[in-house]
């Protein structure tokens, strides 16, 4: 195909096979060679994860590790099950927190709004994902707990101390760091990701689906219900599959803000914690080798939730984008 | 009008209509037209109620931290002891911002050529047999949560190093970027139509001549943008930093001990800051946020200008 030659490479006539094959094969082996360290990378992950993990495996076992309730470094003893409660908990209210305002928020901007409110609560919601989670946490301990404090968990408390005693060991003591607020804060942050997915769905049902609702004689928010919504159905999932898994991971704010116990049970108004806020206040301050092997050992946990997650969001995200089914 | 038509002939089209629709009354229509308002009013509140925390936090960051800020101090200083602070001596977070910056230079220096690389791999050789096992690696290890990434850079850097150092927390925030550019490049560069790589095969240019000269170049502001946006995901991570380059709380005595030895970064600061039990750190703690809040905001308002401009010229 390249029999016809054009002047400039008549002139480079001579070097052309070195500077052909050989460049060629010499940066496919680059591009590759970059490539393959992702791979190792995310290998390597896992594997170190798991053998500086290794010594709390041997000794409490896989399902011992996992369902101990016991995280006591002094007497060698570690179990991560309250840190585990503790992620589940957080992540999973957080998203049901956030899960409609952020859907809301997407239908909005993408189908209410005029384009130029749509732009600029595009821009805010992007921008809201992107602070960082340190500033948050700031924000949390000097500005949100004081005010829940004096606002919510004092009167709360004091109202079941009053009238409903039975609700104080559910309660918990009213500290301002503690689950509550670590929940809103989390749900604060995981907001933009699962507006943006739902939005980006949105936007991609084809006209035609609404033009249809239209032509029947539906009201705007019933071609949202009926047309768009559930056409959008699986990626909108996926979308919070994914928000989950950022709610699971997320680790200064709430490690700033959750109150640090590690014993069970936790309650709505007293300290708790997550895996990724017992790594990050522990770490530095681990002498033992088990301790801190310990450690690694939460940290391969959160790998294979983070793992499952992620893979449960791919996989749903392939088998619904197709077109959300029929109705 | 429309009110007696369905009353008297309200037979077979109605009946094959969507649920809800079935039966017009007037009665019925106005609580359609009723729900559609409510909902219009849910969502704006939905809205505002996302919308509000935001501006929030800004203004309080802002009022918060501004004075600090406004120092000169602040910039040229280093922490101290928090004696220092308390006496009312000079102190700043100089060292901070100098470290910062360090590391995140080295972090990009890193992840840049690997990520993009990686994005090449993907979209230009589509037939390669690893592509779908990176693919899938490369997702897993976005979704990873960064404090991950840290406790793996601790095991191979810090532990064989056997101290804390810039290197260390540079290679962190790498693994941070890394999965994202790599997957911004492949989006991007798999836009640019083929028909511009087969002008330049034509032409009688080697494959790898194409890819650098111009499918990247084409790409450019793509490429550039999902840097950008990498950048600004990981400069606010203090997560993987605060068991690699740990903190310090003096400018370090020589340039090679900001690779070499422990180093201050700005977000892992701000978090010991704001845990100190001293009012004069928490001010300081607020002006580390101003600055890496604007930090941020500033990476992601050149990612919308980047990309404008190019709706600019695609036009």
């Amino acid at each position: 195909m390249d029999r016809a030659l054009t002047a400039s490479e008549r002139i480079r006539l001579p070097t052309r096979p070195i500077y052909r094959r050989l460049g060629d094969r010499l940066f496919q082996i680059v591009v590759v060679a970059l490539g393959l360290s992702i791979i190792a990378l995310a290998l390597l992950l896992a594997e170190v994860l798991f053998t500086d993990g290794l010594e709390p495996l041997r000794r409490f076992g896989f399902w011992g590790f996992l369902t101990g309730t016991t995280w006591d470094p002094v007497r060698g003893v570690h179990g991560t099950w309250p840190f585990l409660v503790g992620t589940l908990i957080t992540a999973i209210a957080s998203l049901a927190l956030s899960f409609f305002p952020a859907i809301g928020v997407a239908i909005f901007s993408a189908e209410y709004a005029p384009r130029w409110l749509a732009g600029i609560v595009d821009t805010i919601v992007d921008l809201l994902a992107a602070v960082p989670s340190v500033v948050v946490g700031i924000w949390g301990i000097f500005v949100l707990v004081p005010l829940m404090q004096s606002h919510v968990y004092l009167p709360v408390y004091f109202w079941a101390f009053e009238n409903a005693p039975g609700l104080l060991p559910v309660l918990g003591p009213p500290a301002g760091y503690n689950l509550v607020t670590a929940i809103i804060v989390l749900a604060l942050m995981i907001v933009p990701y699962t507006t943006a997915l739902a939005r980006d769905a949105i936007r991609l049902v084809p006209r035609s689906q609404r033009e249809a609702a239209r032509a029947l004689g539906a009201t705007r928010w019933e071609v949202m219900r009926m047309a768009v919504l559930p056409y959008a159905r699986g990626a909108i999932t996926a979308g919070a599959i994914l928000s989950l898994g950022r709610a699971i991971g997320e680790t200064m704010a709430v490690a700033m803000l959750v109150g640090n116990s590690n014993t069970l049970p936790f309650t709505f108004f007293g300290p708790a914690a997550t895996m990724p806020s017992v790594i990050v206040n522990e770490f530095r301050e681990a002498v033992e080798d088990l301790h801190l092997a310990s450690l690694m050992t939460v940290g391969f946990y959160l790998f294979l939730i983070s793992l499952t997650v992620n893979l449960i969001a791919a996989w749903l995200q392939r088998k619904l984008a197709v077109g959300g089914r029929s109705l | 009008m429309a009110v007696t038509a369905p009353a008297t002939g309200s037979a077979a089209p109605p009946a094959a209509a969507p649920r809800g629709l079935a039966t017009v009354t007037p009665e019925h229509l106005r609580r359609r037209y009723r729900r559609d308002r409510f909902m219009i009013g849910l969502l704006v509140l939905a809205t505002a109620a996302v919308l509000v925390p935001l501006l929030i936090i800004v203004w309080y960051v802002v009022s918060n931290g501004i004075s600090a800020v406004l120092t000169f101090d602040f910039y040229t200083q280093d922490l101290g002891s928090p004696a220092r602070a308390l006496q009312g001596r000079p102190t700043g977070l100089g060292h901070t911002i100098l470290g910062t910056i360090v590391v995140d230079a080295l972090a990009l220096l890193i992840a840049v050529p690997i990520g993009v690389g990686a994005g090449i791999m993907l979209s230009e050789y589509p037939d390669h047999p690893l592509n779908p096992v990176l693919r899938i690696l490369n997702d897993t290890l976005n979704g990873m949560p960064a404090i991950l990434k840290g406790l793996l850079a601790f095991s191979l850097i810090v532990k064989p190093m056997g101290t804390f150092s810039g290197i260390s927390g540079a290679v962190a925030l790498a693994f941070v970027m890394l999965p994202i550019i790599a997957r911004a490049t492949e989006g991007v560069l798999r836009i640019i139509p083929w028909s511009i790589r087969e002008a330049g095969l034509a032409l009688g240019l080697p494959r790898w001549r194409v890819v650098l000269n111009t499918v990247l170049p084409a790409a450019r502001v793509g490429v550039v943008t999902g840097i950008l946006i990498a950048f600004a995901r990981a400069a606010g991570e203090a997560a993987p930093l605060l068991f690699t380059s740990f903190g310090n709380n003096f400018f370090s005595s020589t340039p090679l001990r900001y690779l070499m030895g422990p180093v201050d970064t700005l977000p892992a600061r701000l978090y010991s800051l704001a845990i100190s039990p001293y009012k004069e750190w928490h001010a300081m703690g607020w002006g580390a946020a101003v600055i890496l809040l604007v930090l941020v905001i500033v990476t992601f308002v050149g990612t919308r200008i980047v990309t404008r401009a190019r709706h600019a010229t695609d036009l």
